[in-house]
């Protein structure tokens, strides 16, 4: 604990010292890309990232004129990129600091970047063991950061069970169902609460035991569960997979907050 | 996630990461503390975390009771602690020497 520096870093003060990362500067880098209806995608260019592992998060803190800061945690969703973060936003009802990012933000604005931040929801490349990755509505963004760090460095056997709403809900619609036909040994399996895709074969219905049979890995397999979404979808997963026979803690959870998918 | 300040909500300890690398050099999601009331060990990512206004709070996954709150403002952060009797901190081993440097 470091009790020489004060609590707030200066954007620019790029030094460590013994506590943790600083804010850094970082600025909007072409707009945000709508993703749903609901959910934008954000680059950020951060001068002196240091780089993060897939399942981090930063905290972005925007400050008004009159000096009213709020900040709030983003999951990262992309693998690192030079200087490039990447970012999915879910606009939130009165959200200030989600709707400034994924209406409101322009390439030049300034706003402030900190992390990267949380070292247990992580997948590493050299982790080579099966991976079950449940996510819940916008849950699936750092899920999404670890698809897009296996791609052609890992083998490890990765399945993706992924709730959410309505087929319009889909965040990463296209690049998932690319992926699960290009990035060898990915499945991808879709779960709808309220309407579903013609065609699909599931009925409407929150996650159940049996889509985690059906679509998960057999608890004697032994793969690390990620778990990310809605307080009460990680929840409701973690207890049907440790029912199921999975060890605890081979279970990691993210909970992010009241709204369900 | 953008948590909504006008409700208090359910999170975990992952929320904490971004507060207390703010004072601490250590990773301590990974951290494991032990409750002082029912005496259960869980790493600080698995606390279940209420807030964020006017402060976190974090509460043992087992027993409920209160683990740690913080509370930040504009000039200090506030840190209580008092519901955890121990905190096992893991230490890069590798590169330890390295990262001290300035």
């Amino acid at each position: 604990m470091d009790t020489t520096t004060t609590a707030t870093h200066g954007a620019s003060s790029g030094t460590r010292g013994t506590k943790g990362p600083p804010f850094l500067a970082a600025s909007p880098s072409g707009g945000a890309a709508a993703r749903t209806a609901s959910a934008s995608t954000l680059v950020l260019e951060v001068i002196g990232w240091p780089g993060h592992l897939a399942g981090q998060h930063v905290d972005v803190r925007l400050t008004a004129p009159d000096g009213y800061q709020a900040a709030r945690s983003y999951s990262l969703a992309a693998p690192t990129d030079g200087d490039r973060i990447e970012i999915t936003v879910q606009r939130v009802p009165d959200g200030e600091v989600s709707s400034y990012l994924a209406d409101e933000a322009r390439d030049g604005d300034v706003v402030e970047v900190r992390g990267p931040v949380g070292g247990w929801f992580v997948w590493k490349p050299e982790d080579s063991g099966p991976v079950l990755l449940v996510a819940g509505g916008s849950g699936v963004v750092p899920l999404m950061a670890m698809i897009r760090s296996r791609d052609g460095v890992s083998p490890a056997p990765f399945r993706l069970i992924y709730s959410v709403r309505t087929p319009q809900d889909r965040i990463y619609d296209h690049e998932l169902r690319r992926r699960a036909t290009q990035d060898g040994g990915l499945e991808v399996a879709f779960l709808y609460t309220r309407t579903v895709p013609d065609g699909e074969t599931r009925s409407v219905g929150r996650i159940t035991a049996e889509d985690l049979i059906a679509y998960g890995w057999p608890a004697d397999v032994k793969p690390t569960c990620y778990v990310c979404g809605p307080t009460a979808f990680v929840e409701t997963v973690s207890d049907l997979l440790v029912g199921l026979g999975h060890d605890p803690a081979m279970i990691k959870t993210e909970r992010f907050g009241p709204s369900g998918p | 996630m953008d948590a909504p300040t006008t409700a208090v909500a359910v999170y975990d300890g992952n929320t904490l990461a971004g507060p207390l690398s703010e004072v601490f050099g250590v990773e301590l999601m990974t951290a494991a503390g032990r409750c002082r009331s029912c005496g259960t060990t869980s790493q600080v990512a698995t606390f279940r975390v209420y807030g964020p206004a006017p402060g976190f709070v974090g509460r043992c996954p087992h027993c409920e009771d209160v683990l740690l709150r913080l509370v930040r403002t504009p000039d200090a952060l506030w840190l209580d602690f008092s519901g955890v009797s121990a905190l096992r901190i893991l230490i890069p081993t590798d590169s330890a020497d390295e990262e001290q440097q300035p």
